[in-house]
């Protein structure tokens, strides 16, 4: 597919490898476009986002996207993550996929800004992501995950609490 | 002062085995340097020219007493037995070992601290007004709203890979103590300035300042943001700035670039628009969390009705009164500030003894309590006017005594050649002889207040745009050289300093700022400042006396 974009590194197969999933519903099987090529396409339903990508171009066609993936082409841009975040607030629930260089350390920020799924360019220590993304016992705010932020656990949920109930 | 509860406990206790995890990882070789690099840079430990650097957080500047003696054992356990305290009111350990790094975080942990983002590219440590709960002129204490958005910018998931680092400050005052319009967002707390003064307090924020190769002075985006919509428009400002900023070249990364190139209205309205539909998802905290906090940081037990006099009749004492204590807002008491630049010292430096010994001056005189300025002094917040002469004494018997707060002796210069490696010249040395050739020629107590601030490169570490006199360090052909800039203020009148002309030698930089010292001395009128003097006359005088 000439909209399919390889990704940097070596020694990977041509397509993205899933090592991590959340998500119980079939993986989609179309390969994912470009998001110019998705705008300008009705049958499309994966789209790949680049850093410089504006993920709002997406929001008027969410209903028919069943896998996003963001790509991350070196790991210290972290573009991606916003973009995640706000397909996620658009209330977006397909598949959202982070693919290349995507590290150990980075995950549990992943999942907190929405990935579900997770196609490293190099395969991760599996123990090692185990312990990322089960670290951290709790979270200082609200982000896109479903995650109870510690000032609603001081405070509960009641009129005074919780923003909106 | 704001104390943890087990929340708070078990997120710094999570980074401590995060980190333990991760150091293992790279000792393993399952990390490259690259992929620990930022991993370590977020924990505030750099490699350095000689060895790792540890920068441990001191959020908003206020430490315990508990806290500094914790501070002082890491100097003796890890390192040579001082420590280096910062221009973002934080301290750096200058020669830590990789394996040992663990271990300090989980000492730290032990007294409620840690080195959480103090570097890398993500939001550092909060900075404040280093007299926040003592000022008289403050409209609140800034550090609650300061420790709200700590607690929000720690681990935040999607404001980890910045385009480059992000420092905000809070205060509260119309006197600018803290060079707030010089950070990527400076937060003023102030009464909405629709009921003329009187009405609830709000927050102002400036964004897009900051110092490096590309100094800018932040407009002011938004004049009066609600405080229970203060994460809410925080989270914005990050947001458009993540999304937008440049990611091409590090130099044009920080959001002052940003801002600038986008210009303030379209900047204000990206944010805007970002805001309005954040303020839809329900991400900000409750108010009673705000007040949670701000129960932490109510005033301490002042006792009313304390005499208002200080007897004065010790030169030394009264001229250390005059300089280094600050107005309180309760009667009988002042802030009092220690100064950690003797003559000929190293700026910012304290040994392990003299930080053990400030905090048992900050229990016992100073409710428990003392600060880090980010002119690289300490601070004791809550001084009885009546008990200052006992404490000068202590102070002066520990060489903590010196008498020059805002003189030219009292000179911030970041660590320099001697240390960084970013450096291109040595600060600490220039920084010792300009203080040693003041003290001898007796000018320096003539000049009154002079701020002299010295970088060893462009990033500007030692805010030298900043200073009244400014230096900076460059590599000319392999040489150590140092450009002279005039007039520059991190104050209210926050203004940038303009280079001389060309730099000087290290002998030629010290002679260059007497020389300017001079014109000052000789054409000063009645009550002005260097700095007063320097804007009545401009440029041109001084030029002439440097280069004519």
């Amino acid at each position: 597919m000439a909209d399919t974009l390889p990704l940097p590194g070596e020694g990977r197969s041509e397509v993205d490898e899933v090592q991590f999933r959340f998500r119980d519903d079939e993986p989609a099987d179309h390969p994912a476009v470009t998001v110019d090529a998705f705008v300008g396409q009705t049958n499309a339903a994966a789209v790949r986002i680049e850093p410089g990508d504006d993920a709002r171009a997406l929001l008027p066609h969410l209903a028919r996207i069943a896998l996003v993936e963001v790509n991350f082409p070196a790991f210290t841009d972290g573009r991606g993550m916003s973009a995640a975040r706000i397909l996620r607030e658009a209330g977006y629930t397909g598949e959202l996929r982070a693919v290349g260089d995507v590290l150990v350390d980075q995950l549990a920020f992943m999942r907190r800004c929405g990935f579900d799924s997770f196609a490293p360019a190099h395969r991760l220590d599996a123990e090692d992501a185990a312990a990322a993304f089960a670290r951290w016992p709790h979270v200082y705010q609200s982000a896109a995950d479903a995650r109870v932020p510690i000032w609603r656990l001081r405070h509960g949920s009641g009129p005074n609490g919780g923003a909106d109930g | 002062m704001y104390r943890y509860d087990t929340y708070d406990q078990a997120m710094v206790d999570t980074r401590v085995a995060e980190f333990r995890d991760q150091t293992r990882r790279r000792l393993e070789g399952k990390l490259s340097e690259d992929q620990f690099k930022p991993l370590r840079l977020m924990n505030g430990l750099y490699l350095q020219l000689h060895a790792y650097m540890l920068r441990v957080a001191v959020p908003y500047g206020t430490l315990s007493s508990a806290q500094m003696h914790a501070l002082a054992d890491i100097a003796d356990k890890y390192d040579r037995g001082y420590g280096h305290f910062t221009t973002r009111q934080n301290i750096q350990y200058n020669w830590i070992k990789l394996e040992d790094a663990p271990d300090i975080l989980a000492d730290l942990a032990k007294v409620e601290m840690h080195a959480i983002q103090t570097s890398g590219n993500c939001i550092r440590n909060i900075s404040s007004d280093h007299y926040a709960g003592a000022a008289a002129d403050e409209a609140t204490d800034p550090r609650p709203y300061a420790e709200l958005l700590r607690q929000w910018s720690s681990f935040h998931p999607e404001f980890s890979a910045l385009p480059r680092k992000f420092k905000i400050a809070v205060i509260a005052s119309e006197t600018d103590r803290a060079a707030m319009r010089l950070h990527d967002i400076g937060i003023r707390l102030v009464r909405n300035p629709d009921a003329n003064g009187a009405g609830e307090l709000g927050a102002a924020f400036y964004v897009g300042g900051g110092m490096g190769r590309t100094p800018m002075i932040a407009p002011l985006i938004r004049d009066f943001v609600p405080l229970e919509q203060l994460i809410t428009y925080s989270e914005a400002c990050l947001r458009v700035y993540n999304r937008h900023g440049r990611r091409d070249n590090k130099y044009k990364a920080r959001i002052k670039i940003l801002v600038h190139e986008l210009g303030e209205d379209e900047y204000r309205r990206q944010v805007e628009e970002e805001f309005a539909h954040l303020l839809t998802l329900g991400i900000e905290p409750p108010f009673a969390e705000l007040e949670r906090i701000r129960t932490y940081f109510a005033d301490p037990a002042f006792t009313p009705g304390l005499p208002e006099s200080i007897d004065r009749s010790d030169p030394d004492f009264a001229l250390w009164v005059d300089r280094n204590c600050h107005t309180h807002k309760q009667p009988g008491y002042v802030a009092a500030t220690i100064s950690l630049k003797p003559v000929g010292g190293i700026p910012g430096d304290a040994t392990a003894a003299q930080m053990h010994l400030m905090a048992e001056l900050a229990r016992d005189y100073s409710f428990d309590e003392c600060r880090v300025t980010h002119a690289q002094n300490i601070v004791l917040p809550h001084v009885e006017q009546q008990r200052l002469y006992e404490l000068w004494q202590k102070l002066e018997a520990a060489g903590l005594g010196t008498a020059n707060l805002d003189q030219v002796g009292d000179i911030i210069a970041c660590p320099g050649l001697d240390y960084c490696s970013l450096a291109n010249a040595r600060s600490i040395p220039v920084a010792q002889k300009i203080s040693e050739r003041f003290a001898a020629s007796g000018k320096g107590d003539a000049l009154g207040e002079l701020k002299l601030k010295i970088s060893g490169c462009i990033n500007a570490c030692g805010h030298h745009h900043a200073g009244h006199i400014g230096i900076l360090g460059v590599d000319k052909k392999g040489l150590e050289n140092y450009q002279l800039l005039l007039g520059g203020s991190e104050g209210a009148d926050t203004s940038l300093g303009k280079i001389t002309g060309p730099g000087f030698d290290e002998d030629g930089i010290v002679d260059a700022v007497e020389k300017a010292a001079d014109v000052y001395l000789a054409q000063r009128s009645e009550g002005e400042r260097f700095l007063d003097t320097y804007r009545r006359i401009g440029m041109e005088p001084f030029k002439e006396a440097l280069y004519g």
